[in-house]
């Protein structure tokens, strides 16, 4: 039972590289899958609901290698067990006319669901969308210091010390010495023995961003534009994350005024006021002087709107306000026009007017959850 | 490095007595050397087929990720692996009970005993061990060549045609790689030469007249005279038609032999699945009951084992089906209910006493364990008595109510409808028919229909790769929707056109 011969050598060791490595190939397959139809992907907001805490879960359709074999070879068998000529077998639920009537019966088309890190989906979103890495302001300025424990010290607290080392060494000291007896083998550490973990310092650049987001609430915006909205925010949130080490999120929503919100309010707010969009620049001009010097901060203002204002006079106070106040401060000011039924998009218009040849503000118009993938492209591709 | 562990001393002892009792039994089979492995590498190893060393590719991660995720989900659970080679290996999860190892430790005894004797393995090669580290290594070789990508690329080609070989003659072929075996034939003779009784000069114008000879001279230039069809008869063996006749760069032609090889080891085991389960499930169960259980181990095996056997709500369980046919066939044996009497017997009563108390039960389940595959072994015990005692029933998927109904409990649909899911082990039989088709060198394919259609679009996606390897046009003629019906590729685009039959 030994397995003298040669047969077996093969199988004497072996190591989990091999599967490994085909694990890895198979994902970097799906990835690619999933690469190929990102766009479809990013204009869909079910990403979204999938999100856990970093991690977003993607179905993708198996991937199977094509045969010759028969079409109908889930369909009819044989079984063992009760039951009558009509009867369903196979214990399937007996649904009514419900949306997901095929899926109990093709048994080959299981899904998979790849897990990605928001650090990889912002990676993927980065090469499909050809996105130029932002280069942060700030750097220089802010610091922080991380600790590891790189080193191993002949001094230091009792707390750090290293045992294994210790007796490493002691051993060493009394096998040279000849004091170690193999029958008797008991090691005393003496001072000169003992060796502690050492730890060293890297400074590392902080950079941090904030992102605030301004979305009209007024009558006019309905689900559909909010869905945008969110599905939109949430990819420049993946980018932006992937770029600086803090982001910081604000949200204000405006009608005819403007107040501060948490994120889960931002989406589900609807109010049937007018709106007066200037109330929201003011606003987010406070939150800025009050909380991030821009010195040490990175501001990416997102204004979404359906392009309606409530008068000219208005409309010439908010481009003021970008253009003397908010343009100093903040790397890019960007404008998302949600197309409605309702609204005239004519800030859009006087935005472009006014900015044509000002390259820190990007303004793009979102017609439909197709118009995302460009409207991100246009927001994002400026790498500022 | 993950080395594999020996088993721990009590398992070793268990092992001695397990391994005893198992010849005491009658059971005779190849030594088997068991490892104790952890779940990770017990997925591994599944994945893999069994074989610790096989080529990189990445339907062995693909699998392994499902065997992991549904392990992680408590969907699944490998309790063992063996793999048919001499000596035989069998992985033991180290997380099972000793009472599931001693169950496991009998269970492959079961497997190995029907590897060594059953008719299916013959031709197997009990080295694959050594064969499957040898594939790796060239295909590794390949890949440092010609690119990762490029050879796994053919490799998705070769196993998308891999159920393309002759299930019922796998053996023999053992060819050198690079050398088609059309090289090695001398080219055949294109001078006439008269086949002549031989006999004395003064008898030849007599015995072997003129007319005969110049008849067979005509005959044989008509022979040559007429195109040849290639191959002379139908192949069903696509795969090795394609290493000798494609053409492919050694490499390639290497890859392709690779792949039809481990086909050709992998597919015996896929044809006697009922059977092997069935035989190794029996004696499992006989050896732990009559030897190898403690008392207080009765309750947990009792719940493992029917366990195993447990058939899924109007399911099929190769293990139950097997094990009950076992039981079935040794008991009728043992009371002789067999032969022209027990068939020709009528009378329900006498049929249900009849015991004339021959003992040859278990002669004969040894016979069967050598001599029949799940087919044939379905065909031949797959009785009416069996079909109603296990409670057998058909059934079809209802389109309009879009689930599986059962259709009917009569004993001639069901066994027809299970024949044919065995047949030819689940898959369409399809031959090349014609290498010169169309007179442009384009390849034909043939599929015998019955009953059953191809699925169409991965149809197509199997035609793209074969035409990859052939590199002229390629054809299969199939039944579509009763249509017979000529699907091609020529390297850009598929067409599907009716024929006549």
């Amino acid at each position: 039972m030994s397995g003298q011969d040669g047969s077996n050598s093969a199988s004497r060791t072996f190591t989990l590289s091999g599967i490994k490595r085909d694990h890895s190939r198979f994902k970097d397959i799906v990835r690619g899958k999933i690469r190929q139809n990102l766009k479809k992907f990013i204009s869909h907001g079910e990403l979204i609901s999938r999100k856990g805490n970093d991690r977003v879960t993607i179905p993708v359709p198996q991937i199977d290698l094509p045969r010759f074999i028969f079409g109908d070879s889930n369909k009819g068998g044989v079984g063992q067990g009760d039951g009558k000529p009509g009867d369903p077998v196979n214990g399937q639920p007996q649904e009514g006319e419900g949306g997901e009537k095929k899926a109990g019966n093709s048994e080959g088309q299981h899904e998979l669901e790849v897990d990605f890190t928001v650090e990889e989906l912002a990676q993927m979103l980065g090469e499909e969308l050809q996105l130029p890495h932002i280069e942060p302001k700030g750097s220089h300025e802010v610091t922080t210091k991380s600790t590891r424990y790189t080193s191993i010290h002949t001094e230091g607290p009792q707390s750090l010390r290293h045992f294994k080392r210790t007796f490493k060494e002691a051993l060493k000291r009394q096998i040279a010495s000849g004091i170690y007896d193999a029958k008797n083998p008991i090691i005393v550490p003496v001072k000169k023995d003992l060796r502690y973990r050492g730890w060293s310092e890297t400074p590392r650049p902080q950079t941090n961003a904030v992102i605030i987001y301004m979305m009209d609430v007024s009558g006019s915006m309905g689900d559909e534009q909010k869905e945008i909205v969110r599905t939109e925010s949430f990819w420049i949130d993946t980018w932006l994350r992937s770029q600086y080490q803090g982001i910081h999120r604000r949200f204000i929503i405006h009608d005819a005024s403007a107040r501060e919100v948490d994120e889960d309010t931002f989406y589900r707010t609807r109010e049937s006021g007018g709106t007066l969009i200037s109330s929201a620049y003011r606003l987010c001009l406070d939150i800025i002087h009050k909380d991030y010097p821009s010195a040490d901060w990175n501001i990416y203002p997102f204004h979404f709107s359906d392009g309606d204002n409530w008068s000219s006079e208005d409309t010439k106070i908010c481009l003021d306000m970008v253009s003397e106040d908010m343009l100093p401060l903040a790397n890019q000011f960007s404008y998302g026009q949600v197309e409605s039924r309702y609204g005239s998009g004519q800030f859009f218009k006087d935005l472009l007017e006014r900015f044509n040849e000002q390259p820190k503000v990007v303004a793009t118009r979102i017609s439909d959850k197709e118009g995302i993938y460009d409207s991100i492209r246009t927001f994002l591709g400026s790498g500022r | 490095m993950v080395g594999r562990r020996r088993m721990p001393e009590e398992l070793q002892q268990w092992q001695k007595i397990a391994r005893q009792k198992a010849i005491d039994a009658g059971l005779d089979f190849f030594e088997v050397i068991f490892e104790v492995v952890d779940y990770n590498e017990v997925n591994e190893l599944a994945s893999l087929g069994g074989f610790p060393t096989r080529y990189p590719h990445w339907r062995f991660g693909m699998d392994f990720d499902r065997l992991s995720k549904s392990y992680t989900h408590g969907l699944s659970k490998i309790y063992e692996m063996v793999i048919n080679t001499d000596p035989c290996y069998a992985y033991l999860l180290s997380s099972n009970s000793l009472m599931e190892q001693k169950l496991v430790m009998a269970h492959v005894y079961g497997h190995s005993d029907f590897f060594k004797h059953n008719r299916t393995f013959s031709h197997t090669n009990r080295r694959m061990l050594d064969q499957m580290a040898n594939h790796a290594v060239r295909i590794r070789e390949y890949q440092d060549q010609k690119g990762v990508e490029v050879v796994e690329e053919f490799l998705d080609r070769c196993l998308s045609i891999d159920n393309l070989i002759d299930l019922n003659n796998l053996g023999g072929v053992q060819r050198i790689p690079g050398i088609p075996d059309s090289e090695k034939q001398p080219p055949e003779s294109t001078v006439f030469k008269a086949t002549k009784i031989p006999t004395k000069s003064y008898m030849e114008s007599f015995v072997n007249p003129d007319k005969v000879i110049n008849q067979q001279r005509k005959d044989f230039e008509n022979l040559q005279a007429t195109p040849k069809k290639f191959p002379e008869k139908p192949e069903r063996d696509v795969l090795n038609f394609l290493i000798e006749n494609a053409p492919l760069e050694p490499w390639q032609r290497d890859c392709l032999t690779i792949v039809r090889d481990e086909a050709a080891y992998f597919t015996p085991q896929g044809q006697t699945k009922i059977m092997n389960e069935g035989w190794a499930s029996y004696w499992h169960a006989k050896l732990m009951s009559e030897h190898l259980l403690s008392d207080s181990e009765i309750v947990d095996f009792a719940d493992v084992h029917s366990g195993t056997l447990a058939t899924p709500k109007g399911g099929f369980n190769p293990y139950k089906v097997g094990y009950e046919l076992f039981h079935d066939i040794e008991d009728r044996w043992n009371k002789g209910q067999f032969g022209k009497d027990w068939d020709n017997c009528d009378d329900y009563l006498a049929k249900s006493q009849w015991d004339k108390k021959l003992g040859l039960g278990r002669k004969k389940i040894f016979e069967v364990r050598s001599l029949y595959n799940d087919a044939t072994f379905i065909d031949e015990f797959f009785t009416e008595d069996f079909c109603r005692k296990q409670r057998f029933f058909a059934f079809d998927f209802n389109e309009r109510t879009g689930q599986n109904e059962i259709t009917t409990r009569e004993f001639q649909a069901i066994k027809s409808q299970l024949l044919k899911k065995l047949v030819n082990f689940g898959q369409p039989i399809i031959q090349v028919v014609d290498s010169n088709f169309l007179n442009r060198g384009e390849l034909l394919l043939i599929h015998s229909h019955e009953g059953q259609d191809l699925r169409g679009d991965y149809a197509d996606l199997t035609l793209r790769n074969l035409q990859a390897l052939w590199r002229r046009p390629v054809h299969i003629q199939t039944v579509l929707e009763t249509k017979p019906t000529l699907l091609s590729f020529d390297g850009t685009q598929f067409s599907s056109k009716e024929v006549s039959a």
